[in-house]
């Protein structure tokens, strides 16, 4: 076991597969001379060669796209896109080429094309570095997709995600990159080292696809969430001291259903969270799916705390920011109620 | 970085043998009754939703198939029956894919847009304008990735040509000095604009030349002059040059798909091209006039032929629609 930070993790991800596998490949914007702008391709250009991490033009289509062909080729090429606000160019080729083509094809031709993007705010980034674009893609049939909350499962999930004949959009929620950022940017950074998903095998391992985790048991109320707000939830939940079943979704795309019906059944009361907008955002499909299965057990309506439906603002950070107050407060009401 | 060259190719019908004529006559000949038939069919509500005829540009995908080998790929846009026929892939199962039928190319559920086959290493079928252009880049990325002597041709049309993404792929292949064959079948009409109405700078085949990617004009209506060219530029593809760019000059004599009002272009246009450039006629033509065939052997393709087209729309009718379990089939990998 080593200690990893998420993007370390990330890179010994892609270091062990490239290792294993001739056909994995690279490509993005500045992953490989300069390492990528979060570090998460250092140093494997050098190792591997420029033929396998491929500087590509900025052109998100093309990088997509091109990603496609080589994936349908025999390839299994990681495409990054350098911020998930970057990635809207490309949209075309992961809706209508990579999601369908199993489809239309009848599972003759596939694409194994894993999409790594770094996405969430709390960077200061604004509104074209800090959004939470997974929504979009989640509503994809034909694609999978993921967003880990640790290095543990980082390193894992990407694993997964690189061998699955599926093609995956990775999403990397920026903030944790770092460390465990429990939503307080006032307190000083913490670090992976100290937290237990920061202990990372060096070498091949997998999380599977299709699970969520139970970060946490507890018996008065779920919190189902992923992301950034994992870290954020389980400290809300300790400030209030109740006693919270806090579930990381991680893969949105198949959903793990039962882990969530299940959990919610035992507790009673369901609070969802995302840091994205909360119009059409993901946490109304976790809603409609609880809600449908666990009615009967529900004692207070399903809670659902999220970003504002706005663009993320620069000045206002941390008021858009779905942060700890605003997650004590809706813990507090959901507890209230009868 | 290699010049940009340009040229109209003119190869002597006497370069090539009289057997390899009459396959080009015969291979075209097949691409254009399949696709009358499949126009009936439509008419007969046998064929549903979208389906772009290929009539007129025959010789185009006829004359670049005899310019490469089974090993290397294909890929075009939504009109792509012809590419299919001409690869050698079975017109039952093209005919059955218009049909929605199990025994399509797709098992009926791609359609007329979106038919594959690995085995003749055909990528498609690809319903949005410009969209297989960067995957035609990658496609080509993997071969030379593996050290493959393959080229890819990547076909789109002189509308997709106008589409951002193009040049994104133009970049990236000549960057990366891929072994892909740009294939702009220009054939005036992007649905029912006119190149001239859509288009500034209307030689398409100089488009590469802000990249160094060599372009070549091509008399798409002349089976032997895009062989001939064909030839040229998979052999600069395949000694490691990078990318070529090829514009076929055609013309596309139905709608841009069954509902289309046929208001932007006259009728004497579409009769003038038919009776003086026709692709099939002239090959013929030329065959009679050098006495290289007799009737007779027109009269033996065109049973031979018809035959064909029969048999796929027979089975094409009869082949059973697509089990209902088949709807969530293939979205993912099936557990």
């Amino acid at each position: 076991m080593a200690k990893m930070n998420m993007i370390e993790a990330i890179r010994s991800a892609l270091d062990v597969l490239m290792d294993k596998d001739p056909n994995v490949v690279i490509l993005g914007q500045d992953v490989g001379y300069f390492g990528g702008v979060f570090r998460c391709t250092d140093g494997l250009q050098r190792k591997y060669g420029e033929h396998r991490v491929i500087d590509a033009p900025i052109s998100e289509g093309g990088i997509i796209g091109a990603a496609i062909g080589m994936g349908v080729n025999g390839l299994r090429p990681v495409a990054e896109i350098q911020f998930a606000d970057y990635i809207y160019p490309g949209f075309d080729q992961i809706v209508s080429e990579l999601a369908r083509l199993r489809y239309r094809t009848c599972g003759e031709f596939f694409s194994p094309v894993t999409i790594r993007t770094p996405c969430g705010g709390g960077i200061r980034g604004g509104q074209t570095h800090s959004q939470s674009p997974e929504a979009i893609f989640a509503h994809i049939s034909g694609i999978r997709t993921v967003m880990p909350s640790n290095p543990y499962d980082a390193k894992g999930l990407l694993i997964s995600s690189i061998e699955s004949d599926d093609p995956v959009v990775f999403f990397e929620p920026k903030r944790l990159y770092n460390g465990p950022f429990d939503g307080d940017p006032d307190k000083p950074a913490i670090s992976w080292v100290s937290h237990p998903k920061g202990e990372v095998p060096e070498g091949y391992y997998t999380v599977p696809l299709d699970t969520a985790e139970i970060i946490k048991t507890g018996e008065e109320l779920t919190i189902v969430t992923y992301g950034t707000l994992v870290h954020v939830a389980q400290a809300a939940a300790d400030a209030v001291g109740v006693d919270a079943e806090i579930i990381d979704v991680r893969s949105l795309a198949p959903l793990d259903v039962k882990t969530l019906v299940d959990s919610v059944n035992k507790t009673g009361r369901c609070l969802v969270a995302h840091e994205a907008t909360r119009f059409g955002g993901y946490g109304g499909e976790l809603v409609a799916r609880i809600q449908k299965e666990c009615f009967y057990s529900l004692q207070a309506p399903i809670g659902r705390v999220a970003g504002w439906d706005t663009p993320y603002p620069h000045a206002f950070e941390w008021q858009y920011f779905p942060g700890k107050k605003r997650l004590i407060n809706a813990i507090n009401k959901m507890m209230e109620a009868a | 970085m290699a010049t940009p060259k340009r040229r109209r190719k003119a190869a002597k019908p006497a370069d090539t043998p009289v057997e390899d004529l009459l396959s080009y006559y015969r291979e075209m000949l097949l691409i254009r009754r399949f696709e009358e038939k499949a126009g009936q069919m439509y008419g007969m509500g046998l064929i549903g939703g979208f389906c772009h005829l290929y009539i007129g540009q025959e010789a185009v995908v006829v004359g670049m198939e005899h310019a490469i080998g089974p090993d290397d790929a294909v890929i075009t846009s939504y009109r792509d029956h012809g590419h299919m026929l001409a690869r050698g892939m079975d017109p039952k199962g093209v005919m059955a894919e218009l049909t929605g039928r199990s025994g399509g190319y797709s098992k009926g559920k791609g359609g007329s847009m979106h038919m594959f086959s690995i085995e003749k290493r055909f990528y498609g079928g690809n319903g949005i304008v410009g969209a297989q252009v960067p995957l035609g880049a990658g496609l080509a990325f993997a071969f030379k990735y593996r050290e493959e002597p393959h080229v890819c041709l990547t076909y789109f049309g002189e509308g997709a040509a106008n589409q951002g993404q193009v040049y994104e792929s133009f970049n990236i292949a000549s960057l990366w000095k891929l072994p892909v064959v740009f294939v702009i079948e220009n054939n005036r009409y992007a649905m029912g604009t006119s190149i001239e109405r859509a288009t500034a700078g209307t030689a398409l085949y100089r488009r590469g030349d802000a990249f160094g990617i060599p372009g070549m004009e091509v008399d798409g209506m002349d089976v032997v002059a895009v062989k001939a060219a064909g030839d040229e530029a998979v052999a600069h593809c395949r000694s490691g040059k990078g990318p070529i760019l090829m514009e076929m000059k055609t013309y596309r004599y139905r709608g841009h798909s069954m509902s289309d009002p046929a208001k932007y272009r006259t009728r004497d246009e579409v009769q003038d091209v038919r009776a003086r450039r026709d692709p099939i006629d002239q090959l013929r033509l030329r065959l009679i006039d050098n006495k290289d065939a007799e009737e007779s052997v027109f009269k033996e393709i065109d049973r031979e032929i018809k035959a064909i087209v029969a048999e796929a729309v027979e089975f094409a009718q009869n082949s059973p629609e697509p089990d209902p379990s088949e709807l969530y089939t293939d979205v993912l990998v099936d557990a």
